[in-house]
């Protein structure tokens, strides 16, 4: 076995639902930490206290520019990570967070708040809200192949990454109106419904086959555009679909 | 960590995909096959995997709020089923359903058909389950349908009433075959039209689909290749093949080899290239469809590269 990769979560603007769904693992976030990974830092779960080096930062929520720690601490973890992933929602798009005007208790005087991609390179994005326990935990076993694989290794868990790296890269505004502008105004949705499936608070309902959102609702969270089969499709690692879960479920036994 | 296989040797599909076995086969339930548009495949391949415990229920194109409009719909008995058989030709959002099959309904082996679309659809929610929370371990069988092309709603009401002078609501069947599009009602074939018509009614997303068998599909099935209430049926995955060899063994279906069927695996095949290719083509030709200050193309967003 290989020697382990050190993860950390970075809690700055979110609700720690992200943190949670690390933990939702359950038994396999035992196996992750006991074969794979071992969690260097994380508000709540591990006792240390300033920001240390690690291979894979997951930062959870959106940076408070209003306060110099969260800014201070973005950075420096930036600095000390050879992967740094916005993990969730808020730290991909702001989130709910987007919404914040300042006034609410109790620190009425912050009212700015920016995906963390405002303030820090980011490389790879992990939507949703909250991502799932079984995305951030394939991604925790593919960053563990990436920095420990073979060659073979290496080579899937670049394939399989490389599209959340892609999507670091389209920008940090998400809205369900994605839907339209970068899927059916692009000529490219087929009716499937994995929008409305996949929408935490039900704002996209299907009528006559085509996704309406309702804006009100939306939260921008990024997970519709994510999830759609037509805002991305790797056939190289989508066709190898069977051996790559075979593989990861595998590696959780 | 048990070993990835060789991933230089990425797997480029032909058009048919990765398949175990191919056979021509016909349900051997009576009831199913009155319902079913062919030989049946989808709704008794269901009802086995629901009777053997394979499954605890599944998504399927159920009957909607105006004729001839399937509403997605969560099966869990063998009469749920039978009510959703035959084949609508218009979108069925079904993976609209896949969350609240496998948590409002808390199914934990869940069955899915799809188009090949949707079960592309369906694989990546498994293999990037980013906003699909405890659903990859729980799609027990995703049953895939061969799909050329899909209509709205409206489009096949424009098909039925415009074109074929046929109300919606008095329809008994649609059919696709043989080159027509077929409206029956209760006094029989009544009206025809030819499918090149219907192309300018096909939704726009259709024109990018690279697959026509549902290549990612634990089992696929469609009429071509076989004989008139027969379907051709690919046996792709692990899963698949259990599935397909228990329904075989427990007699829910007849068989026949697919080298001694008309019109056979070659026009399958045929039409899988036709279409790739067809679409191939509009894949590139959206690489170069506009045209930037520097005299060079501008392209539109291409899904196959990146989001």
């Amino acid at each position: 076995m290989a020697e382990k990769i050190t993860i950390g979560e970075l809690h700055l603007s979110g609700c720690t639902g992200c943190l949670v769904t690390l933990a939702d693992n359950y038994e396999g976030l035992f196996k992750l930490l006991d074969d794979y990974a071992d969690l260097a830092y994380a508000l709540t779960l591990v006792d240390v206290r300033h920001v240390p080096e690690m291979d894979v930062c997951l930062v959870e929520g959106s940076c408070c520019l209003d306060d110099k720690l969260s800014v201070e601490e973005l950075k420096e973890a930036r600095a000390k990570s050879k992967v740094l992933v916005a993990y969730g929602g808020c730290a991909a798009y702001g989130n709910i967070t987007r919404f914040c005007r300042g006034g609410q208790w109790n620190q009425p005087g912050q009212e700015a708040y920016v995906p963390i991609s405002e303030v820090v390179d980011v490389d790879l994005f992990l939507p949703s809200c909250p991502p799932c326990p079984q995305a951030v935990r394939n991604v925790a076993v593919m960053a563990f192949l990436l920095l420990r694989g073979n060659d073979e290794q290496k080579k899937l868990a670049t394939a399989y990454l490389t599209p959340l790296m892609q999507l670091a890269q389209r920008g940090n505004e998400a809205c369900g109106c994605d839907l339209m502008y970068d899927v059916i105004n692009q000529g490219l949705c087929m009716g499937c419904g994995t929008c409305a499936g996949t929408c935490p608070v039900r704002a996209i309902t299907m009528e006559y086959g085509k996704p309406n959102v309702n804006r009100d609702l939306c939260i921008k969270c990024g997970a519709c555009y994510a999830q759609c089969p037509r805002s991305w499709f790797n056939f190289d690692v989508m066709n190898n679909y069977e051996g790559i879960m075979d593989a990861i479920r595998g590696a959780m036994e | 960590m048990q070993s990835v296989e060789p991933w230089s040797e990425v797997r480029k599909m032909d058009v048919l995909g990765n398949y175990k076995s191919v056979i021509s086969a016909r349900s051997t339930d009576r009831d199913i096959l009155k319902k079913a548009q062919d030989g049946g495949i989808i709704t008794t391949l269901f009802a086995y995997a629901l009777e053997e415990g394979i499954i605890d229920g599944a998504i399927v194109a159920g009957p909607g709020d105006e004729p001839w409009k399937p509403e997605p719909m969560v099966v869990t008995t063998k009469a749920e089923l039978l009510a959703a058989a035959g084949t609508r030709y218009t979108i069925s959002p079904n993976l609209s359903l896949i969350k609240e099959a496998t948590r409002s309904y808390g199914l934990d082996r869940v069955g899915i058909v799809g188009t090949p679309c949707q079960i592309q659809a369906v694989r990546k929610a498994q293999v990037y389950p980013i906003g699909m929370r405890d659903v990859d371990d729980k799609i027990a069988l995703a049953l895939g349908i061969f799909c050329m092309e899909n209509l709205s709603y409206q489009a096949l009401e424009a098909m039925v009433e415009d074109h074929c002078n046929q109300k919606m609501e008095s329809v008994t069947k649609m059919d696709i075959g043989k080159g027509k599009f077929t409206v029956y009602t209760e006094r029989g074939a009544v009206a025809q039209m030819p499918l090149k018509l219907i192309h300018k009614y096909v939704q726009p997303g259709c024109n990018v689909c690279l697959d026509y068998v549902a290549n990612l599909a634990d089992i696929s099935s469609g009429s071509v290749g076989s004989p008139d209430g027969w379907s051709t049926v690919f046996v792709r995955s692990t899963k698949g093949n259990t599935v397909w060899d228990g329904a075989i063994k427990a007699g829910f279906f007849e068989t026949k080899p697919m080298d001694q069927v008309k019109p056979g695996l070659d026009l399958v095949k045929k039409l899988a290239t036709d279409k790739i290719t067809k679409n191939q083509k509009n894949v590139d030709a959206r690489k170069t469809i506009g045209l930037k200050a520097d005299g060079t193309p501008k392209g539109l967003r291409n899904p196959y590269e990146s989001p």
